[in-house]
């Protein structure tokens, strides 16, 4: 019953002398989203080729739904993954109904399901217009339509909300989470997206085809270990005077203590029994700080390793 | 099956959106109502003239349109969608890619046929109810059947041209390259052939070599039957070593097939 829905086993691909991605392990649960964090160039497009089959492995192994994607046998689970590139643009010189209509037929749907999904990323009004009249939203809400055909078991993302406006990229996470509510399983590719926090279920950073982390948001900030941003306001240098609290402040910024994780609460009491503490801001570290934090860490170590090597 | 249909179906489309049904249809109505009446104003008449030298002037101007139209229509089918992602988006959809370029080929190919038959077919009609003679058909039917199979001999060409580029400018410059070379460096070459070495390739030889060439077999079908004085150039020495009618046209034939299938098979060997 458990069996993940995709799994990579030591997969990896090269491209002549490029690593495009090594050695990568990971799995994914049906019902799971998963965001895929990292730079242009880091891995993300080709992990995603590898899982729609549409590249093999050079090494390790690929399964979607229980088979290699890239295999005859897969053929028919085609039409249950949903898949969004990046930087798509549709058909000029055909209407939105018309490009969605040829895709959902070539997924053996009909054109009556194309018109809902129109309905569904709100560009109805235009569906009978050409696609180069469109703006970029339009675009973005018509090849997200184009994902959800026949409401796949699986989709990939990749960087699904770029020219969303605030509204249409509401309602596309709501769209994300009754999808996952249906049992589907969605990988989000992007770089750091404010806002997709609360709707991914875990996250994994890779960096020049290299996995630098991957877990839960929480294990992830544990891991990091980033301190938690305390701003107490109207206590006129008392923080100061504090020999604990003093510690905790930062050079740069008179008000702001870097407190980490395990000490957060007991500073909290001490700040609350100051006098005159009028206002308080408790930040902890959100993606965007851990994403940097696991890219400036490996940073540091390829640096080593060269100089290591030169010596 | 289904899938091909639907690509073909979207591709013809495509070409209806784009007028380019229209322009094609309407080049080759008013160049060949246009030769048909004006063919002999030359020799000093105006009015229709001889079937057998309309078909000739129609043969000698659509063996250089058709395949720069071809070849226009189709150059950045692939390079194009690769171009824009939808290429990768439609491989990870239930579609083969050999389902994929013989959908295209059959949609971009129904739009290059149905233009030459319209087109060429007024001109027929035309004549048949300035001579009344039924022989039009035959010799027009001829033409347009040589004429598609030229279309598409070079769509699949420059198939072969999209798929073996990166980018859609440079498919563009292969694509008028091949253009150059198909409809008029290879008939000077064959001539300097001629001309300059002697006895250097035979009558035989000759036709052999003009096999090599998708205009020179549609030429050699076409003007088969007229006169040699009023062919010039090395096809009136091969006129007269001329193969019949019938392995003329699979020679086009298999001028289409042959590039069709060399295109799936880079196609499946391309890295995307």
């Amino acid at each position: 019953m458990n069996t993940p829905l995709v799994s990579l086993v030591e997969a990896g691909k090269t491209y002549g002398q490029l690593d495009a991605l090594s050695a990568m392990t990971m799995s994914l649960n049906e019902g799971e989203v998963l965001g895929l964090f990292g730079h242009n160039g880091a891995g993300k497009t080709t992990m995603m080729k590898l899982i729609l089959g549409v590249i093999s492995p050079s090494s390790g192994k690929v399964d979607v739904m229980g088979m290699a994607p890239d295999s005859k046998e897969a053929w028919h689970c085609r039409s249950k993954v949903g898949y969004l590139p990046e930087n798509v643009s549709f058909y000029e010189q055909l209407t939105g109904l018309e490009v969605l209509t040829f895709f959902a037929k070539l997924k053996g749907f009909t054109k009556k399901q194309a018109i809902d999904l129109l309905e569904q990323v709100g560009i109805t009004y235009a569906m009978k217009r050409q696609v180069k009249t469109y703006s970029k939203g339009m675009r973005q809400r018509l090849g997200l339509a184009q994902a959800f055909i026949g409401e796949p078991k699986l989709l990939l993302l990749d960087e699904p909300t770029v020219g969303l406006d605030p509204i249409a990229t509401r309602d596309f996470y709501k769209t994300v989470d009754q999808l996952k509510s249906n049992g589907s399983s969605v990988i989000l590719c992007s770089h750091v997206l404010p806002g997709v926090e609360q709707h991914i279920d875990r996250a994994m950073i890779l960096s020049s085809g290299k996995l630098l982390a991957m877990g839960t948001l929480s294990e992830l900030r544990q891991q990091a270990a980033l301190p938690v941003v305390i701003k107490p306001s109207g206590l006129n240098g008392a923080v100061a005077q504090d020999s604990k609290l003093n510690a905790f402040l930062t050079d740069d910024c008179q008000n702001t203590l870097m407190v980490p994780e395990h000490e957060k609460l007991s500073v909290l009491k001490l700040l609350l029994s100051l006098n005159g503490l009028d206002d308080i801001h408790v930040e902890s570290a959100n993606l965007e700080q851990v994403y940097q934090h696991f890219l400036l860490k490996h940073e540091l170590s390829e640096h080593e390793q060269v100089k290591g090597g030169q010596s | 099956m289904k899938q091909i249909l639907t690509v073909a179906n979207k591709e013809f489309h495509d070409g209806l959106r784009n007028r380019w049904l229209v322009s094609i249809t309407l080049i080759f109505a008013l160049l060949s109502i246009g030769l048909t009446y004006f063919g002999a104003a030359a020799s000093g008449a105006v009015g229709v003239t001889s079937l057998s030298t309309t078909v000739a002037s129609l043969a000698s101007l659509a063996v250089f349109l058709i395949p720069l139209i071809a070849l226009l229509l189709s150059y950045d089918s692939f390079v194009g969608e690769q171009e824009s992602g939808t290429l990768l988006l439609l491989l990870t959809y239930p579609l083969s890619k050999s389902q994929l370029l013989l959908g295209k080929f059959i949609g971009q190919g129904g739009i290059i046929a149905l233009a030459t038959l319209l087109g060429f077919g007024a001109s027929a009609v035309l004549l048949y109810f300035q001579l009344g003679d039924a022989d039009i058909f035959s010799a027009f039917g001829l033409f347009i059947i040589s004429a598609i199979l030229l279309g598409l001999s070079f769509t699949a060409i420059s198939y072969l041209i999209s798929l073996s580029v990166s980018e859609k400018s440079k498919a563009a410059g292969f694509a008028l390259i091949t253009w150059f070379l198909f409809a008029l460096a290879f008939d000077l070459a064959l001539l300097a052939l001629l001309v300059g070495v002697e006895e250097g390739v035979t009558q035989q030889g000759l036709t052999q070599l003009m096999m090599l060439n998708p205009t020179d077999i549609f030429r050699l079908v076409n003007l088969a039957g007229l006169e040699s004085s009023d062919v010039n150039g090395a096809l009136a020495v091969a006129i007269n070593a001329s193969l019949s009618q019938a392995q003329l046209i699979s020679a086009l034939v298999a001028w289409v097939v042959l590039p069709l299938t060399l295109a799936i098979y880079i196609f499946k060997k391309k890295k995307l």
